[in-house]
């Protein structure tokens, strides 16, 4: 009944080929950008931007970075916390060294560095792979947490080795600092969210998202078809980077303002990260978001329903909530290994044949 | 869709989660989980039954009842950030961030929106300058006066000169630890000690490097700014280099009774700060006990009463209410706004007969604020660890902090954080 092809024309290429070639997909999706960019802004408060919608929307790009890294191209990483602090760092240096320039650029500008960052240590891909190349990417972790941590060039020597974001404005509303409008910080994350997100989609359709494939698949036979290993794997590091980059400077400068790199881009990002698109699905950008909105919005919700509505005591909550959460987690991976995104491929094949399954 | 649905349940679970609007809402950021728990359930557990013995005994503050919460952050800056968010529709009087990472992301957010938060003896040193943080407290004593105050008992212990000597600073690699750098290098010049630097990273198990090279340097002291697991580790590596305990001086957060147990009688002699009275005897424990505890409204399981850290819960919570009832006194109304608690924070005067009618006589040293002053006085006072009587006992009084080296660092630093972020510091 949905999601069928009949009666639904194609009469050209570009619209054979189009990134939602199902009408009834097609207009799922116009509905969703207008609810996101036309409905929710209006009824944003500052809990719901906050708590919701910007961990939200700049976890699914970090989610998105990495899935072109992990799960389009196969190399498996686990730095993705030292790429967000790059990120964040180049922003604030950035910010402060320039304060005339706007913030969006800057952030731009942070994820192009963070992609030169990224191609550096993503060298050693060529010689080392799989688990080696974790343990690579992790030294990459760790590293940059220790450099942002030690050289006080990089938090302009304050006191407390914490940065912080100055204010900032877009078209003459505040997008960083304390007296942003909640609106106004959610439109601009949706902006580099949905921008990453066809950004992605488009690059990974395409011959370069085909050769990251072919070289997830099987390297020497993408070798031997004549995909360049050195070149790919690179430009995998670059992009995947660049997007996570640009998640981490979106974490420091418009969500949580002042930030510590041991703390806030610290091992448990990039594991979280990691989770998050193994649970929504290796090489999907939907499972990127479903993943994302899974880690961040179902512990707000458990504690809400637990603390807010239940009156359970905090701490039994948080308890109960590590639980489940990692529970539920091991149910899907039992029950779907290939993660919520492909739950929802087979939620619409079944909703193409219902009400009639045979 | 599945993001959908999630949305529209976690929208009903918060509609129903909007509890009823009392007279005085104070909330509770509190880490009763997390790697920080073991010193965080005590703290929590001392700040609510505080609360809940004003309610129960004086039917709340100047006859307002208290509407008490807490909300778990697990020492985590975005957990945080989303407890702030829930708490702040619901006009908070004050908030206790209870962690330095936390305290930072609340400064601008809480200037911006008008409610007063309290970090005692922790978060930003330079919020003493009221001028430019004008909703920031932090009373009774900062990070910068504690590192003084080590210093001055240092050089009591060595007759007043330290020329020659060396003081290693062992801290918490975070913006926490590295508080105390710039003050113990100011005092290095003055007193000629020489200072190395011995940072500990998150969460701080694994330090035998750090002992190590304290094995090898020798310093004649150890300073430590620690918190959590880091302490107990800490503490058990200088057992094993067999370093001279009383040569080993901890901040405020590294003294309780979970940090120097593990160590058992080795760590016997440890000294710590502490801006706090430490007996068990207090006349408050027999109403805590009437009123909170017999009564089975008491925080938690009830275990931590009369720890260090519960103590520092109980003062803590001693201040708020000093100065909800200072706020009261004022502008004389029970139902105070957070823009009027901000008045009473700022006439704070907590002096001996306050401490006397809280059934806590002694307790702390006084606190006279201002507009200017959202510090205090600066006073703290070194504990040591007893091992036989399984408990800390206080050496020294409150000893005075150097305010000649602390007041330019204090105005040095907050006019770098108002010129940063545009503020034009005085008092409205």
């Amino acid at each position: 009944m949905f999601y069928r092809e009949a009666g639904d024309f194609k009469t050209s290429y570009v619209d054979d080929n189009q990134t939602f070639p199902i009408k009834f997909d097609r207009w799922r999706y116009y509905a969703v950008l207008f609810v996101a960019f036309c409905v929710v802004p209006f009824f944003i408060n500052d809990y719901w931007a906050n708590a919701i919608f910007l961990p939200f929307l700049i976890y699914a790009i970090a989610a998105i970075g990495l899935n072109i890294l992990v799960g389009y191209c196969g190399q498996v990483s686990l730095g993705t916390g030292g790429f967000m602090a790059v990120g964040a760092y180049a922003t604030y240096k950035l910010m402060t060294s320039f304060p005339d320039v706007n913030l969006f650029f800057h952030i731009i500008i942070a994820g192009g560095i963070t992609a030169i960052v990224g191609v550096l240590f993503g060298l050693p891909s060529l010689r080392i792979k799989g688990f080696y190349l974790a343990v690579a990417t992790l030294a990459a972790q760790f590293f940059l947490v220790w450099l942002f941590n030690r050289v006080p060039w990089f938090y302009n020597y304050s006191a407390s080795g914490q940065i912080n974001a100055p204010e900032r404005t877009l078209f003459g509303h505040a997008i960083s600092g304390p007296a942003s409008e909640p609106w106004a910080v959610y439109l601009f994350c949706l902006v580099f969210t949905v921008g990453s997100a066809i950004l992605a989609r488009n690059l990974t359709r395409g011959t370069q998202g085909r050769k990251w494939m072919a070289i997830r698949d099987m390297d020497i036979a993408a070798e031997i078809i004549g995909v360049n290993p050195l070149v790919s794997k690179l430009t995998a590091f670059a992009v995947s980077s660049f997007f996570v980059g640009i998640a981490g400077a979106l974490f420091f400068a418009v969500y949580l303002g002042a930030v510590e790199v041991g703390e806030v881009y610290g091992i448990n990002k990039s594991f979280l990260v990691l989770f998050m698109i193994i649970i929504g699905g290796l090489g999907s950008i939907f499972g990127s978001f479903a993943g994302a909105a899974f880690l961040v919005l179902l512990p707000v919700l458990l504690k809400n329903l637990l603390v807010g509505t239940l009156g359970w005591p905090t701490d039994l909550a948080a308890h109960l909530e590590l639980m489940i959460v990692g529970l539920l987690i091991i149910v899907f991976l039992i029950a779907e290994p290939h993660g919520l995104a492909q739950l929802w491929r087979v939620t619409k094949e079944k909703l193409r044949l219902w009400p009639f399954p045979h | 869709m599945k993001t959908t649905a999630l949305i529209t349940a976690a929208a009903a679970a918060m509609m129903a989660a909007a509890p009823a609007m009392a007279d005085l809402f104070v909330p509770s950021l509190t880490y009763r989980s997390g790697p920080y728990a073991a010193n965080g359930i005590p703290t929590a557990d001392g700040y609510a039954d505080y609360f809940t013995l004003l309610n129960e005994r004086d039917g709340g503050i100047g006859g307002a009842k208290v509407a008490f919460e807490e909300c778990e952050t697990g020492y985590n800056t975005e957990k945080g950030v989303e407890c702030y968010e829930a708490v702040k529709s619901k006009n908070p009087l004050a908030i206790h961030p209870w962690s330095t990472g936390i305290t930072y992301q609340l400064i601008p957010k809480a200037t911006a929106d008008g409610i007063p938060v309290h970090s005692v003896g922790y978060g930003r040193t330079s919020a003493k300058n009221g001028e430019v943080f004008r909703w920031i407290f932090n009373y009774p004593a900062n990070y910068w006066d504690g590192a003084s105050v080590a210093i001055s008992h240092i050089l009591d212990q060595e007759g007043g000169d330290l020329n020659g000597k060396k003081v290693a600073l062992v801290y918490h690699n975070s913006a926490f630890g590295k508080e105390p750098i710039r003050t113990l290098e100011e005092l290095g010049k003055i007193h000629g000690y020489e200072l190395s630097l011995l940072p500990v990273d998150h969460p701080g198990q694994e330090q035998k490097s750090q002992w190590l090279q304290i094995r090898r340097e020798r310093p004649d002291y150890v300073i430590m700014w620690g918190w959590g697991v880091m302490n107990q580790v800490a503490i058990q590596e200088a057992v094993n280099i067999r370093f001279p305990m009383d040569h080993f001086i901890g901040i405020w957060w590294s003294g309780s009774e979970n940090d120097v147990r593990p160590a058992g009688e080795g760590a016997n002699g440890y000294k710590a700060l502490t801006f706090n009275g430490l007996d068990k005897d207090y006349p408050i424990f027999d109403d805590l006990k009437k009123y909170v505890h017999d009564a089975g409204k008491g925080a938690g399981a009830g275990d931590q009463v009369g720890t260090v850290l519960y103590m520092r819960g109980l003062y803590s919570a001693m201040m708020t209410a000093e100065a909800i009832k200072k706020a009261q006194e004022i502008h004389g109304t029970p139902d105070v706004t957070p823009a009027m608690v901000r008045d009473g924070y700022e006439n704070l005067d907590i002096n001996a007969a306050t401490y006397e009618a809280n059934g806590l006589p002694g307790f702390g040293p006084d606190i006279k604020g201002s507009c200017q002053n959202h510090g205090g006085q600066g006073l703290g006072a070194v504990s040591q660890w007893d091992a036989a009587a399984d408990k800390f006992v206080l050496i020294t009084d409150y000893i005075e902090s150097n305010q000649d080296v602390i007041q330019p660092l204090i105005a040095e630093d907050s006019e770098a954080y108002a010129t940063e972020s545009g503020i034009t510091p005085g008092c409205e």
